[in-house]
């Protein structure tokens, strides 16, 4: 199911995010890219260069909007001000979908600008799925949500994240987009199988997968976005594919950036993984078990 | 209340707390509130990691965020206080006036206003600091504002003394006392040079640029800040200039506008007609007049 509902129909292929440093690349060389992600955030503005160099891009380039300040779990109603300018910049994209995080990040009109994690509640289910819901019916367009990486866990919480995602989804009636490397980082920081996460996922709501590096450190590991993808991370990604299908795929590389070939020959590692799983959906028998992937 | 908000109003409480000398979450807040028992009361501890650490991470995590965009769009400020007093009125300043917006880009939306209310941060530097706050943000909106249409050939030929001019909305214009655009420009190209001496010797650099202009005298100088072909421009002004600038993008009709660039000019009555026909042609050119 590499097109769905939730992505617009699309089939996307292999993306990476667009960033600064690579602007002067992308728009004199013109290498040939699936498509580009963009942070809504950078292009919410009035005018300027980030506005050019967008229109620039959605001249040759399909762009997906990936937002981080939405805080769908914020209990306090969205800014009307960030909804009519998303509103405006997905009018220009014409992104067939967008994402953002599920999480929260601001309270009485005081933003954090973190990814904040949910507590696991009834209560925070039906808040979070209600703010998503308000938000699709006003861009009337298909928004899929992330699950983030954390590093505290709730007494409150009554159920696991996974749980936890598909009762918001289901509510929602929205996508995901599954990031599988928050997955890891997670399940190395609250200790739980990161296989029982992806196996246990909406599969058929999965719109968009995100894949990206991150650091360890002596007690826990951060999401960094600042290196090559690890093995873990891609056994994941495989698992993730196999179960929902060949899914856009989209690189994150925010920190020491590399060059635009580095971050996108990186990303292409993704091909290997779509193109085994493609060619296994459509073989009569199929028989693809990923070490530590609980069945 | 609902729990979540309860929740969410506690957790941001401690994460928007400012961190210790250390770089390190207070045991203790300033309103009394013991973050170890908030961190306890919230946050399961893991093999690894108390309440109070998984917590600080997220503490840690809030403020690097902050002062990292902080210092990238005040490095001017920075580099005329220096990074300890800098750093203290960062803080401050970012504890008393959290972000109230979904964008970064405005997080310092409301530093010019704090600063007049809070002077004794930029002592003993005070007006060169100021001019300088004044002058980053301008360049932050005039980076990113709209761009509106330019007034065409028939449009100018209407033009009377009661028309009201638009302006394109990224233009300001600023009234310092000290050359601080020139500075600016100095520790920019310095920062984006590919110079590869020593961190050492460019604070050094940075210190003797900042020396050097707050030796000079002041001196009334008269900017716009504008933007052309997507790149930021800092354009000296004369006094009649910038007056007349000031009132038009206030809304004033042309006819008052000129009468009040022209209060105690210097600029003869007779050279009066040819100086407005040269500047109206110089900021036409510019694409600063609107419809």
């Amino acid at each position: 199911m590499p097109a769905n509902r939730f992505n617009g129909f699309t089939e996307y292929g292999v993306g990476i995010g667009l960033r600064i440093p690579h602007y002067q690349h992308i728009l004199t060389r013109k290498p040939l890219v699936d498509w580009f992600e963009i942070i809504s955030e950078n292009y919410m503005i009035d005018g300027g260069r980030p506005l050019q160099v967008l229109d620039q891009i959605l001249d040759q380039y399909k762009v997906v909007q990936h937002g981080v300040s939405m805080y769908f779990g914020s209990v306090s109603d969205p800014d009307p001000e960030h909804l009519r300018r998303l509103k405006r910049l997905v009018n220009r994209t014409k992104t067939p979908w967008l994402s953002d995080h599920l999480c929260w990040g601001s309270v009485d009109g005081r933003y954090t600008h973190d990814l904040l994690p949910m507590p696991y509640t009834w209560e925070a289910v039906k808040v979070t799925a209600e703010r998503i819901r308000g938000v699709q019916d006003f861009l009337e367009i298909p928004v899929v949500v992330e699950n983030v990486s954390s590093y505290a866990e709730y007494h409150v919480s009554e159920m696991t994240e996974w749980e936890f995602l598909n009762e918001v989804v289901e509510r929602a009636d929205c996508g995901i987009l599954l990031d599988v490397n928050n997955i890891y980082v997670s399940s190395q920081n609250h200790g739980f199988d990161p296989f029982s996460y992806v196996n246990a996922v909406s599969a058929e709501r999965i719109a968009q997968i995100h894949i990206a590096g991150h650091s360890k450190f002596e007690k826990y590991i951060l999401d960094t976005h600042d290196h090559p993808v690890l093995e873990p991370v891609w056994q994941l990604y495989a698992r993730t594919i196999e179960r929902a299908g060949p899914t856009a795929t989209l690189l994150e590389w925010d920190d020491n950036i590399p060059t635009f070939d580095e971050v996108h020959a990186e990303a292409l590692k993704a091909n290997r993984f779509l193109h085994a799983t493609a060619a296994k959906i459509s073989a009569p028998v199929s028989e693809f078990v990923f070490q530590g992937a609980a069945q | 209340m609902s729990d979540l908000l309860e929740l969410q109003r506690r957790f941001a409480a401690a994460v928007m707390h400012p961190l210790t000398k250390n770089e390190t979450m207070p045991r203790r807040r300033r309103d009394g509130v013991a973050n170890t028992s908030e961190a306890a009361a919230l946050i399961k501890p893991n093999d690894r990691l108390t309440g109070f650490e998984r917590l600080e991470i997220y503490n840690r995590q809030y403020w690097f965020r902050l002062y990292t965009s902080f210092e990238e769009d005040f490095s001017g400020l920075r580099a005329i206080m220096g990074s300890t007093r800098f750093d203290r009125l960062m803080r401050d300043f970012l504890t008393e006036c959290p972000s109230e917006s979904f964008s970064l880009r405005n997080l310092g939306s409301q530093l010019e206003k704090w600063l007049l209310a809070h002077p004794a941060y930029l002592e003993p530097r005070s007006q060169l600091a100021l001019d300088m706050v004044r002058l980053e943000w301008a360049h932050i909106e005039a980076f990113d504002s709209g761009e509106d249409p330019l007034l065409d050939a028939d449009d100018l030929a209407s033009i009377d003394e009661n028309s009201r001019l638009h302006l394109q909305p990224y233009l300001r214009v600023l009234e310092l006392h000290y050359p601080v655009e020139d500075l600016l420009i100095e520790l920019r190209n310095e920062a984006g040079s590919s110079d590869s001496s020593s961190n050492n010797a460019s604070v050094a650099r940075k210190t003797r640029h900042v020396r050097r202009v707050a030796m000079l005298p002041p001196e009334q100088i008269f900017l716009a800040v504008h933007r052309h072909q997507n790149s930021v421009y800092y354009k000296r002004l004369d006094r009649e200039d910038f007056r007349l600038l000031q009132l038009l993008l206030s809304g004033a009709p042309i006819g008052q506008a000129i009468d009040f660039a022209f209060e105690d000019s210097v600029i003869p009555e007779d050279a009066r007609g040819p100086w407005l026909q040269q500047i109206f042609a110089s900021w036409s050119t510019f694409g600063w007049f609107t419809q």
